[in-house]
């Protein structure tokens, strides 16, 4: 436990002078709090801006977030020098997995708190966000410890990131893109976030999370056995 | 007795042979330097020594246990210095040195005097990524002493460090020999071997060629046997060093004749070239 708190303390202290990092978590749910207060259309369902954009922040800072942060620590020889002061692999991912996470998820809090969510509906809204930010920093992590470098996490990673982050949004305007999106974990959280008050998540929901999320894990387990966090 | 043994090591990557059957046996307080040109083999054998790698077969001993099997009681009395052990360069020189101090499950004091140690006290709250070469380099010996380790293994310390800088870095080994630890270093400069070891290995292409106090491998190593001496009246005499000599030169000193007496023992990097073949740069 001391182990995984010196990390989190040591990302902390990075992360708060790495603007590129910094920059993921407050990005989409500032945007998207924005655009939930101000812009006011005909017919726009409440909680238009904050579903679409609690979609792309789930799908874009953890994975960026993630991918930038390992591939840095195996390019500068960081993570090298932690294993040899005894942090085994899962202390490592669980103290940068972990604070990743709570500071997406406070993120994710803002929005839902500045949107019209009932404390049921937030309470939903935050559920599937935490499973939705659990599955992202697993292929997060996955690419990278695929990636030799920072740079390539970066170019690697953002790519994959935005396939997810906009592909609800882009759902909305294409029924082919829509027919496709269905078997993204975002999507499936965009359409949870935007069923009517009282209604459980579908059946085919929770398929494509759990599917997902058991994806997300063999590829990061795969990456790990492949390359290892060294 | 002895801190590090390795018997046979070989390790090759791929098809290139690295390391060909090392053996060297280190003994307790003493500074081990490994002298060869890049590509030598001897980070690889740093690694080794230090659990990062492996060894295809030969056994490494460090405390007399197997180097990859140490465990943490064990990783804490070394500490390493290598060039691809990195620095957190986002964060200052204490917040890098508490990262490690919590790891080892030292005090904040640890992180406070291992900086004060290389002098880098002043320089506590800056930024890793603002320091010079040299004061990164004693950031990484910092962080190498924190643990205040029996085995120091030093990886080119002052490879790419000006003259005065890799002075300073030399007082701060030769300060913890004095303390009795074990230094293991590999180099490529042969004045620092010379300055610093009290045995040298020369390593080239995986294979030691020659192992010994760089003096006596130097002497070893002197085909010639003689003295030059120039005396005050612009006089050069050449002589073999045997006991005749040592009258005609006490004579001369008596006389206050001699302005210098040179030996024609070759240098190490010398020593190196005529078993190899090859520079040491």
């Amino acid at each position: 436990m001391k182990n995984i708190c010196a990390i989190v303390s040591k990302q902390i202290k990075d992360t708060l002078k790495n603007k590129a990092i910094l920059i993921q978590f407050v990005m989409l749910p500032l945007i998207g709090a924005i655009f939930e207060s101000t812009i006011k259309l005909e017919n726009m369902p409440d909680n238009f801006f904050s579903e679409i954009f609690a979609a792309m922040h789930i799908g874009m800072a953890p994975l960026v977030a993630v991918s930038s942060i390992v591939a840095e620590e195996r390019e500068k020889n960081t993570l090298r020098v932690l294993m040899m002061a005894d942090v085994t692999p899962l202390q490592y991912m669980t103290g940068v997995g972990g604070y990743v996470w709570v500071l997406c998820m406070l993120g994710s809090a803002a929005l839902g708190l500045s949107s019209k969510y009932s404390p049921e509906g937030l309470a939903g809204f935050l559920l599937v966000a935490a499973v939705g930010h659990l599955i992202s920093i697993f292929i997060g992590a996955a690419v990278g410890m695929f990636s030799a470098t920072q740079m390539t996490a970066t170019s690697v990673g953002l790519p994959v990131a935005m396939v997810f982050a906009f592909l609800p949004m882009m759902a909305m305007f294409n029924s082919t893109i829509e027919k496709i999106a269905r078997f993204t974990y975002t999507q499936q959280i965009k359409l949870f976030l935007a069923r009517p008050e009282g209604d459980i998540i579908s059946t085919e929901g929770i398929i494509v999370l759990a599917v997902s999320m058991l994806a997300a894990l063999s590829a990061f387990i795969f990456a790990y056995k492949r390359n290892g966090l060294e | 007795m002895r801190t590090i043994h390795t018997e046979g090591i070989r390790k090759s990557f791929g098809k290139k042979e690295v390391l060909c059957g090392i053996d060297i046996s280190i003994a307790e307080g003493e500074i081990f330097g490994l002298l060869g040109p890049s590509g030598a083999g001897k980070t690889t054998l740093i690694k080794i020594l230090t659990g990062q790698l492996t060894p295809d077969s030969g056994s490494a001993l460090v405390f007399g246990k197997n180097a990859a099997a140490m465990e943490g009681s064990d990783r804490r009395r070394i500490g390493i210095m290598m060039d691809n052990f990195g620095i957190y360069e986002r964060l200052s020189c204490m917040d890098n040195l508490l990262l490690f101090a919590k790891l080892y499950r030292l005090p904040p004091a640890a992180a406070e005097k291992a900086l004060a140690e290389v002098g880098l006290s002043e320089a506590a709250k800056r930024e890793a990524r603002k320091l010079s070469k040299g004061m990164r380099s004693r950031l990484q010996l910092a962080r190498a002493f924190m643990t205040a380790p029996d085995i120091l293994f030093l990886d080119e310390p002052t490879s790419g460090l000006d003259p005065s800088m890799a002075d300073e870095i030399h007082e701060l080994i030769l300060k913890k020999k004095e303390e009795g630890c074990t230094v293991f270093l590999t180099t490529h400069n042969m004045a620092e071997a010379y300055k610093l070891c009290d045995r040298t290995a020369l390593l080239n292409d995986g294979v030691i060629v020659e192992c010994g106090n760089p003096a006596e491998i130097c002497r070893r190593h002197d085909s010639r046997c003689e003295m030059h001496i120039r005396l005050r009246s612009g006089q050069e005499i050449v002589c073999p060093k045997d006991a005749r000599s040592a009258e005609t030169v006490a004579a001369y000193l008596r006389e206050d004749a001699i302005e210098t007496i040179h030996s024609t023992e070759p240098s190490l990097e010398a020593v190196f070239m005529a078993l190899t073949g090859r520079k040491l740069m």
